[in-house]
């Protein structure tokens, strides 16, 4: 299955050129941008790991983008995703947020059921994703 | 300009019987607005006859300290801090209106109260006899007031942190038909909309707990289906379940209930009364669960231009209230609203200090003072096709509510879904990239079609759908003059 949080993961994956285009509206707002990679995508899992800090200084694309390829290069199999953090009053949050790589096979999520009374049941959704031996 | 009150005979200030408003002291233009004062603009029609000074200061007393006679008890009292000041009157050029500004203290509203504020404010002054019409049109409320609420349990920030969905609109659909499905076939719409794509699906105003659909089968039938999409998606969904009922009691068992499966979100409507949205904001912010107002009702006050309540109002006191969504219009789409307006009405919810701005119906600024933003929703016939015009009009932050535009869709639910998220990422990245989506809009979504067979056949349906009506209602926008 292909996972679709993040901003655009109903379009086909991005090029670098395209990818390098968000980081450059990214940059033109002021805005931070951060690369964070996972191998755990359940949906409530808010901290990937941080490849490095957020990049609050970098002005260039094309940094950014090396900073990437390193990424990718370290973990070709995990998902990573970049994100554009704005820190101004009000805000102080993440403005963008889509994933640049996934994994080859991406195994989705189990849904497990515990059935109560009352009809009641309770859904848990398990990562498939996540490898054996790194929980 | 002082009154001209020929029906009345002057006579000394506290002598008994009837004085025009206008020389008790509820009219002066000398008066200086203080910061902590909450002002109000009314657009007042007098009846014929009576002086549009006299009718102001009327609308000032009538809504703080006056009655129709003089009362020697107001001696008792500092009662120039209690009495409401009209301290300005605008004729509106072409019209037999007006736009009268009145200054009401901090001290004649309790804290935290929309109930307390609203009786006091359109309590008894809307049937008062002097005057046609009256519209209460806005409302600066004081920091000072304002802190005295807590606002949105999460509010906009928090809830796309919570969601972990951010850099587009939402999307979400109302089921439908909106009555009459069984509980297992309603959840089976919910269900396609949410793994086709769709972030949150809603109940309808009037979809509570009938002989069709009972509350506790629709909310177990919804959950499963909430919780298989989240699996098929990775992606955390939502369902608005809409816990409006008879009385707070029954309201706080369905809440319970909704929280108790798992439910993000609970719904209600506008027609459970301020104090009822108050109690249940509360209880969504202790337990942590997003809440959705549906503005049920407004429209019977908040359309005709010259009579009742401008909806910027009823959006700034459910900005105190605590909600953290509430319906604000589409621009586009099938329900009133005039484009100013309904950005006026946006910025309202979701900025946190405003400029008075005539051109968008803002007769006021207004400080928030860090209130958290209510999320804007536009809901009521549109679709795909429309993706860049919405996105235009009405921003980023806003769930876009597509119901007829998903479950119409030719070749399904989840189809539809698919088709609505497709064009709002296309139009995202295409705006990032500094494209003038605008103008460009139909260029990129075509583009988009080529790849996407549900994006195309939705196209294709709705392309020549709009709802072109003049609106009821537009802001004056012409500088008005002072008499």
């Amino acid at each position: 299955m292909r996972i679709t949080q993040g901003t655009f993961s109903y379009l086909p994956d991005f090029t670098d050129e395209q990818i390098k285009a968000q980081i450059a509206y990214c940059l033109a707002n002021g805005w931070a941008v951060s690369v964070e990679y996972t191998d755990d995508p359940h949906p409530r899992n808010s901290y990937w790991e941080m490849w490095g800090l957020p990049m609050f200084d970098q002005q260039d694309p094309e940094s950014t983008m090396r900073e990437l390829d390193e990424c990718r290069k370290a973990f070709p199999n995990h998902y990573v995703k970049l994100n554009g953090y704005d820190r101004t009053k009000g805000r102080q949050t993440t403005m963008l947020s889509f994933i640049v790589q996934r994994p080859k096979n991406e195994p989705g999520f189990a849904l497990e059921r515990a059935e109560g009374p009352d009809r009641r049941v309770r859904h848990t959704i398990r990562s498939k994703a996540r490898s054996v031996g790194q929980a | 300009m002082a009154g001209n009150n020929t029906s009345f005979r002057k006579k000394t200030r506290w002598a008994a019987g009837v004085t025009p408003y206008a020389e008790m002291g509820y009219y002066n233009t000398s008066y200086e607005p203080k910061d902590t004062d909450l002002l109000c603009a009314f657009r007042l029609v007098p009846q014929e006859g009576v002086e549009p000074i006299e009718a102001a200061a009327a609308v000032a007393g009538e809504s703080s300290t006056a009655t129709w006679t003089v009362v020697w008890t107001d001696r008792l009292t500092p009662f120039e801090n209690y009495q409401a000041k009209c301290y300005r009157v605008d004729p509106v050029p072409g019209t037999d209106q007006y736009i009268a500004y009145i200054a009401y203290d901090l001290d004649l509203f309790e804290e935290g109260s929309i109930a307390n504020l609203t009786s006091s404010i359109i309590g008894n002054v809307f049937g008062f006899k002097a005057l046609r019409s009256l519209r209460l049109e806005d409302m600066r409320i004081p920091p000072h007031y304002v802190k005295t609420f807590q606002g949105p349990p999460h509010g906009i920030v928090m809830e796309r942190e919570y969601l972990n969905k951010f850099g587009r609109p939402l999307l979400g659909a109302t089921v439908k038909p909106k009555l009459g499905l069984s509980a297992r076939n309603y959840g089976r719409v919910v269900y396609e909309a949410l793994r086709g794509g769709l972030d949150f699906t809603k109940d309808d105003e009037n979809i509570n707990s009938q002989p069709f659909m009972r509350w506790r089968d629709r909310y177990l039938f919804c959950m499963e289906a909430v919780n298989r999409a989240m699996a098929a998606t990775g992606e955390i969904k939502g369902h608005y379940l809409n816990v409006t009922a008879g009385t707070m009691e029954e309201m706080y068992e369905r809440a319970d209930f909704a929280k108790e499966l798992g439910s993000v979100i609970i719904m209600i409507d506008l027609t459970i009364g301020y104090t009822a949205i108050q109690s249940i904001s509360r209880w969504a912010r202790r337990n942590g669960v997003i809440l959705h107002l549906h503005r049920a009702g407004h429209g019977t006050y908040t359309r005709q231009k010259t009579h009742g309540v401008n909806f910027r109002v009823i959006a700034k006191w459910m900005r105190l209230a605590g909600v953290d969504h509430i319906h604000a219009g589409t621009v586009v789409g099938k329900l009133e609203g005039d484009p100013n307006s309904i950005r006026g009405y946006y910025a309202t919810l979701r900025e946190n200090t405003l400029d008075a701005n005539p051109s968008l119906g803002l007769y006021f600024e207004q400080d928030w003072a860090s209130l958290p933003a209510v999320m804007p929703v536009a809901s009521g016939g549109i679709h795909a096709g429309q993706m860049h015009q919405l996105l235009h009009f009405l921003g980023e932050d806003v769930v876009l509510q597509f119901g007829g535009g998903t479950i119409g869709h030719p070749d399904g639910i989840a189809q539809g879904a698919t088709a609505n998220r497709v064009a709002v990422e296309a139009i995202i990245q295409a705006r990032n990239e500094g494209r003038d989506f605008p103008n460009e809009g139909p260029e990129i979504l075509e583009k988009a079609a080529r790849w996407s067979p549900e994006l195309r056949k939705a196209l294709e349906v709705w392309k020549d759908v709009t709802f072109d009506f003049e609106s009821t209602d537009v802001p004056d926008a012409v500088p008005t003059l002072t008499i």
